[in-house]
């Protein structure tokens, strides 16, 4: 796609980034200590915490990830928004207080907190770093998608960009900072999602999403012994036809010597346009039969039809906000399908006429009813990607360290309400900003990721620019929180703790600050790595990750006195193991080794269900079989105990 | 060795504060499994109008949001009320 860059996004731009190099040089100056740096020396107010909280969780995957998938598959996207929140349920009730009295900085001081153990002090670094840098993978993806049509760069300068600036923030003055920042976007974020929430109900529902909005051709077909042989069209000269999946017929055309593709209708009596990308033999792609400086490959999503108290109507006007879900059952929603023409070296993104019904309940991503074709494996695909969901937010580093910045147990429980509410809040708007998106011709189909911030440039290039400046430090947001926790788990708890390598407190600042330049680095280079994947697949491995090595080890420390360090230990590295490995034998990744997804090994993409239930059986059975090392406890917090 | 980056108080509420977050949680579990197990077992009615013109799935959905949020406020208010009573 080739974007029109603005000056105005290019100025607010640089005034975000700005103003966030000013916060960090303003606190670089106070943070001198190890709990300045790793927990902001333990007395933001919670208030601020609770919106840094949402800031640290509103990453590229809920702005960016969920609004795309909710434009591209409706509700089914809605479910991450629905499972995200309810892993909150969990952190305030079971997780959030326990983990304020447990620790000192990271998320491996609370789980060794009775123990002093070495193992679990290189276990849980270890899955620190696993979990984070898995998180860090889609949100430097997410910045480079983002940079193209708000700053023209290509992608790898996007990452860099962000990378650098992450860098230079968490080295500079770590965890207030990183608070801060955490703090103003968060707050940003959720008052301009509100904005374009409004704009979205405002403006209804319309046929015509804009007069700049591309007029689909839509031609007659000849059909001779069921084999197409031309059109009634003389301007589109017939060239070939392909039948993919035994379902779809597409048919490539000419017209002026540019090529078109078309679909054939399910009632075979007529041709539909469609998008396409063509790769010729000398790797140059055309973008609907042209080169991308053309600027030929539209934006899309329309709607088709729209009933109003019975009567079909053009446009429905300003709407409220359950009128606009409930008027969207009664229309007719144009989205784009991805199909691969292998033989013809062309992907294809067809007209898809969906009943608006289908896109406010679930199915049209996870196919769950029989009448869809929903096999066992896709129902255990479902509840999998959901427990993960439920228990992976309360198992992320990330996540748990903002418990240190706090400095109380009733502030850690305050600061999680607040976060609830707003995150809460933002969640309800991605389910607007989505189907908002998914009828106004601005999606790109080669990203997804983009549809929430096109869908604000719709509205007019401020709210764009700021929107996507907004995205931008969402990102920043995030990987600077990241950064802040593998930091701490490569100086604090492996080089520290594990190594016992004495260092003063001024020691252990500077090791974190090397860390974080360190993984900073990997950022980047996993971030150019890895361009083009799913953000959403990556964030969901990261909670699959964290929930499977991490919750059965907090929850069984918390509630089961004969829990011990071994049991721990092998529980951690069971989840991690086992969750990684399902993950690399899924479909989805068979699909990226270039393999067919039949051929994979385990038969869904969530491995949740499989991998969380045996990193409890190892600890139960490890810890029952160590018992006797439960006598070098050093210290007793367990709950019941302390009455 | 280890220890809170900031020096907490005793709490003698803490092992009633679990309970009651316990109780929370597996109640609020209850609800979210409620809405899996729609999903696996007949997601048709999520199509059904429940109220007014609105379906079951954006009924329970944005109620699974609201409930959590309603839930938060009163689990804070009857924590720092045991909070206050007992930490006198």
């Amino acid at each position: 796609m080739i974007y029109n860059v603005s000056i105005w996004a290019i100025l607010i731009f640089v005034a975000f980034v700005a103003t966030v190099l000013g916060l960090s040089f303003f606190f670089a100056r106070k943070t001198n200590s190890a709990a300045g740096y790793y927990a902001a020396g333990g007395n933001i107010h919670w208030g601020v915490n609770g919106i840094a909280f949402a800031g640290d969780y509103l990453s590229a995957a809920s702005f960016l990830g969920i609004c795309g998938m909710i434009a591209y598959s409706g509700y089914d996207g809605f479910l991450y928004s629905i499972g995200y929140l309810a892993g909150w349920v969990v952190a305030l009730f079971i997780v959030a207080e326990p983990m304020k009295r447990l620790g000192k900085y990271t998320f491996t001081d609370a789980l060794d907190a009775r123990f002093n153990s070495k193992a679990i002090k290189l276990t849980a670094a270890i899955s620190t770093l696993v979990v984070s840098v898995f998180y860090l993978i889609p949100q430097m993806v997410g910045a480079g998608d983002l940079v193209v049509p708000l700053l023209g760069l290509p992608h790898w300068a996007g990452v860099v960009i962000v990378g650098s600036i992450v860098i230079f923030i968490v080295a500079t003055a770590g965890m207030t900072s990183t608070t801060y920042v955490q703090f103003i976007k968060g707050a940003l974020l959720i008052i301009f999602s509100t904005i374009l929430t409004i704009y979205i109900l405002n403006n209804g529902f319309t046929l015509n999403p804009g007069k700049d909005y591309h007029k689909f051709a839509k031609i007659g077909v000849v059909i001779e012994d069921k084999a197409i042989t031309g059109t009634t069209d003389p301007e589109y000269v017939f060239k070939e036809s392909y039948t993919v999946a035994n379902d779809f017929t597409f048919v490539k055309t000419e017209k002026g010597g540019v090529d078109q593709w078309f679909k054939l209708s399910k009632d075979s009596s007529s041709l539909e346009e469609a998008l396409f990308i063509t790769t010729l033999e000398n790797g140059t792609k055309l973008y609907n039969g042209e080169p991308k400086s053309s600027a030929k490959f539209y934006q899309v999503g329309h709607m088709s039809k729209i009933v109003v108290d019975g009567v079909e109507v053009d446009e429905t006007g300003p709407l409220g906000p359950f009128e606009f879900l409930s008027t969207m059952e009664n229309t007719e929603i144009v989205r784009f399908t991805k199909k691969e023409i292998k033989a013809a070296a062309t992907t294809v993104w067809y007209q898809d006429v969906t009943d608006g019904k289908d896109m406010v309940k679930p199915g049209l991503l996870f196919k769950l009813s029989k009448s869809a074709g929903a096999t066992p494996w896709d129902r255990v695909n479902f509840v999998s990607l959901m427990l993960a969901l439920f228990l992976g937010t309360s198992a992320l580093p990330h996540i748990l360290i903002r418990y240190y910045t706090v400095s109380s147990q009733r502030a850690a429980r305050k600061s999680t309400i607040v976060a609830i509410a707003a995150i809460g809040f933002f969640y309800i708007l991605t389910l607007y900003m989505g189907l908002g998106a998914s009828v106004n011709g601005v999606m790109d189909v080669e990203s997804s990721n983009m549809s929430g911030p096109l869908l604000a440039k719709y509205f007019g290039i401020g709210i764009f620019s700021i929107i996507s400046a907004i995205a931008f430090a969402t990102v920043l947001g995030t990987v600077s929180g990241l950064i802040v926790a593998t930091s701490g788990a490569i100086a604090h708890d492996f080089m520290d703790k594990y190594l016992n390598m004495k260092m003063n407190d001024k020691q252990k600042v500077k090791a974190g600050k090397l860390a974080a330049f360190g993984v900073g680095l990997l950022a980047i280079a996993l971030g150019i790595l890895f361009k083009g994947m799913n953000v959403s697949f990556l964030v969901g491995l990261a909670f699959s990750v964290a929930a499977s090595a991490n919750l059965p080890s907090i929850l069984f420390l918390l509630f089961w006195k004969k829990t011990t360090a071994k049991g721990i230990a092998w529980s951690i590295v069971t989840g991690i193991l086992s969750s990684v490995i399902l993950i690399l034998f899924s479909p989805t990744m068979y699909e990226k080794y270039g393999l067919a997804k039949a051929a994979a090994p385990f038969p869904i993409d969530n491995p949740g269900i499989i991998s969380i239930p045996l990193a409890v059986i190892v600890l139960v059975v490890v810890s029952l079989l160590s018992q006797k090392h439960n006598a070098t406890k050093v210290e007793n917090y367990h709950l019941d105990e302390e009455k | 060795m280890h220890g809170p980056a900031a020096k907490l108080s005793k709490d003698n509420a803490t092992s009633k504060k679990t309970r009651l977050g316990v109780i929370l949680f597996l109640f609020y579990t209850l609800v979210y499994g409620g809405f899996v197990l729609i999903g696996l077992v007949n997601p048709e009615i999520m199509g059904l109008h429940v109220i007014g013109a609105q379906n079951l799935a954006i009924v329970y959905g944005f109620g699974l949001i609201v409930l959590a949020i309603i839930m938060g406020f009163i689990y804070n208010a009857i924590c720092t009320r045991m909070e206050n009573r007992l930490n006198k």
